[in-house]
């Protein structure tokens, strides 16, 4: 699973370009022909524009009822499946209503397309449960939802983020919160070391992507030098991913986890941010990531000066 | 969205899974009367008077007027009255309930179903959940019934089961047999157990719900299974879907505050601290809070003010910081993506000016999209506020500015 991106790519996708190009980013760079699922929403008119504005290789978007018209200077198609025949297109991101949006989760997979980036907060757990258990029958990875999206630096901005923070770099980041993805992609550009792709997986109970899987995509991309991976309470995908660290971990990964004050029993804003049992807190995750060997953070203000320290370069 | 026993009992009921009946009431005269019905109805002798808060731990937990326990068996129609009224209207203090308690605004009246007969009555345990690493629904079941479950869980794990549910076929006939098995049935019990279980989890799946937990599951004396008590969580995001089930909200059992900032859009939760904060992004907040607690201060709420945050919610949430008389100070913490800096920025200007003087310091520090024009628009409107670029900076103010 964790592989089947790259696999894609090797198949269908960037065929020749990928042989020729070794350095390529994960998940999304300037080649990625992205369509905008909710296009001429309020929303995805005003994202769509940024990510277009940034350089972003949008080549349309799908809008029910709307086929056959223009958008943004953008063709725009009835179903993902038009839009994929006409644009080749492999990537998606979905700016969607909640209660249609794993719908079209599976509409976007259904029609083949690769990598598929849901932005929508609010869906349904149960809507959740039947889509990823649906699209696990297609050669694609699920982004999300409930995320800030994927940024490769200088090449796709597929996601909500703002542009300008993603400077190119050597540090990869992988994150649960969207606002908190700026912050630590800031302090690292500030620190002078600069971003390859920062993937945002969602603060949902059920996501696409994993923690480990965004750690180990970014392990195994060869322009990422160091790792930040930024966490919160609930669930235990830190600390699968930090285990995956101790295990396959080639390069530094720097660690947060926030919540340390957070009541337990109460959810804070994300639907899966919830203390139910001991290793849900932030104490408990920190305590196996620093078994495993990631540098650690307690203050989120650090993110930036601890990955420079651990690559050992001074800012 | 949680709910209390008597309305989840009303939903299981419409799916058909057998429960104990009753009647709820919320004042005594109607008590008496209500009880004689249930009399009629079910011919029931005693009757089970229990306090409907959103909280567990109720038949132990103190009433503090009366001292009456929360769950309480009145013994004859003549003991009704009396039971209710040491429960009725009183503070029931639990473990799961802070000091204070939960005011208790209804009671329901339920029949007596461990009555004496042909075998003896047991309990069971059973809940059905998500299972977020397995990402399918799981029904979660122990011969443990009526016990805290996760005592259970830490003294004999060994005792509670999981059966898995895959999300496209649904609950299958041979898991529900498995169950009935592991439950120790026969017979007519294996029987009704089989038919409980698929009605649970059609009500589960039915209504979208986040958990049912049903403790205790009881085997009468003749036969029957029965649902003695429910407490079910809704998905809330799946509400849109479900009005007659968003109507049950019972708003008196939430933070009136956090009630307040919910229907103006915004994520609040009420906490004990000294320092106000005001975040954009759940992730974000809670670093924000965390990095408070580093500075020497404790966070007084969460408060995420959302992806399309404008002046007027985020005045709304200055105003409501600002209620807390514990609030020394007020971190405003704004990493412009989706929400635009500027525009925060208008709300924090258009707050202090409606609300004439903010009594507390007020640290603002706005990065990302538009972050030059929100500096400029605070700038220029000559409030007294402490700005911050870094967010180490806008933790050494607020170091500075408690002590």
């Amino acid at each position: 699973m964790a592989y089947c991106f790259v696999k894609t790519n090797q198949k269908h996708k960037f065929g020749a370009l990928y042989k020729t190009n070794q350095n390529m980013s994960i998940l999304v760079n300037k080649d990625s022909k992205i369509i905008v699922q909710g296009f001429t929403g309020g929303e995805g008119t005003f994202h769509a524009g940024q990510m277009i504005d940034y350089g972003t290789n949008v080549v349309g978007g799908v809008t029910p009822g709307k086929g056959g018209t223009e958008h943004l200077g953008k063709p725009v198609f009835n179903t993902v499946e038009e839009a994929v025949k006409a644009t080749g297109a492999d990537v998606s991101i979905l700016f969607v209503p909640p209660a249609f949006a794993a719908d079209a989760i599976m509409e976007a997979a259904n029609a083949g397309i690769g990598v598929i980036i849901a932005i929508t907060e609010g869906i349904p757990v149960s809507d959740m449960v039947k889509a990823k258990d649906y699209i696990k029958q297609f050669d694609c990875r699920l982004v999300g939802p409930n995320c800030p999206g994927v940024i490769t630096a200088d090449e796709a901005k597929v996601g909500i983020m703002p542009g300008f923070v993603f400077k190119k770099g050597k540090v990869g980041v992988v994150s649960k919160s969207g606002t908190l993805t700026y912050e630590a992609a800031d302090q690292i550009v500030k620190a002078g070391l600069g971003i390859t792709t920062a993937i945002g997986i969602g603060g949902d109970p059920i996501i696409g992507t994993t923690t480990k899987e965004a750690v180990e995509l970014l392990m195994n991309d060869p322009e990422t030098e160091g790792i930040v991976m930024i966490g919160e309470i609930g669930g235990n995908l830190e600390a699968k991913a930090a285990r995956w660290v101790k295990e396959h971990g080639t390069k530094p990964v720097v660690g947060f986890i926030a919540g340390e004050t957070a009541p337990k029993g109460r959810t804070m804003g994300h639907a899966g941010a919830i203390v139910g049992g001991h290793e849900d807190t932030a104490e408990a995750k920190k305590a196996i990531m620093r078994e495993c060997g990631i540098h650690v953070v307690d203050s989120p203000a650090d993110i930036g000066s601890k990955m420079a320290e651990a690559l050992g370069v001074t800012a | 969205m949680n709910l209390h026993e008597y309305q989840g009992k009303s939903i299981l009921e419409s799916y058909g899974v057998a429960i104990q009946r009753g009647v709820v009431v919320d004042n005594i005269e109607d008590a008496v009367a209500k009880a004689k019905e249930l009399n009629s109805e079910t011919g029931t002798e005693w009757f089970v008077v229990k306090a409907q808060i959103h909280a567990g731990g109720r038949g132990k937990g103190i009433v503090t007027e009366t001292g009456s326990n929360g769950v309480v068996l009145a013994k004859g129609l003549d003991k009704v009255e009396d039971t209710v009224k040491g429960i009725l209207g009183g503070h029931l203090v639990t473990a799961q309930t802070n000091d204070k308690g939960k005011m208790v605004n209804k009671v329901l009246l339920a029949e007596d179903v461990y009555y004496p007969g042909e075998s003896e009555p047991s309990e069971f345990y059973m809940s059905v959940l998500l299972d977020r690493e397995k990402e399918c629904n799981v029904i979660m079941y122990s011969t443990e019934g009526g016990m805290d479950i996760e005592t259970v869980a830490e003294e004999t794990p060994h005792l509670i089961h999981k059966e898995e549910v895959d999300p496209r076929l649904g609950l299958q006939g041979f898991q529900m047999r498995r169950i009935a098995f592991n439950l120790g049935l026969s017979g007519q019990a294996f029987k009704q157990m089989t038919k409980f279980v698929n009605a649970l989890y059609n009500a589960y799946v039915g209504c979208d719900a986040s958990m049912f937990e049903i403790n205790p599951v009881l085997k009468t004396s003749d036969n029957k299974i029965i649902a003695v008590d429910s407490k079910v969580t809704l998905d809330g995001n799946s509400l849109f879907r479900h009005k007659d089930y968003a109507e049950m909200r019972d708003k008196t059992e939430e933070d009136p505050i956090e009630v307040e900032a919910g229907e103006a859009g915004l994520n609040y939760v009420n906490l004990d601290g000294n320092v106000g904060c005001m975040v954009n992004g759940a992730g974000l907040a809670m670093a924000t809070m965390d990095i408070i607690k580093l500075s020497g201060g404790n966070p007084a709420n969460f408060l995420d003010v959302g992806g399309t945050a404008d002046a007027e919610r985020v005045e709304k949430a200055f105003n409501m910081i600002l209620r807390d008389p514990n609030v020394k100070a007020i971190l405003v913490n704004i990493f412009g993506g989706i929400v635009r800096c500027d525009r925060v920025a208008q709300g924090i200007v258009d707050a202090y000016k409606n609300m004439g003087n903010i009594p507390v310091p007020i640290i603002v520090r706005l990065q990302g999209t538009n972050a030059e024009e929100a500096k400029k628009l605070i700038d220029e409107s000559g409030l007294d506020v402490y700005s911050a670029v870094q967010l180490q900076e806008a933790a050494d103010l607020v170091k500075k500015l408690i002590n």
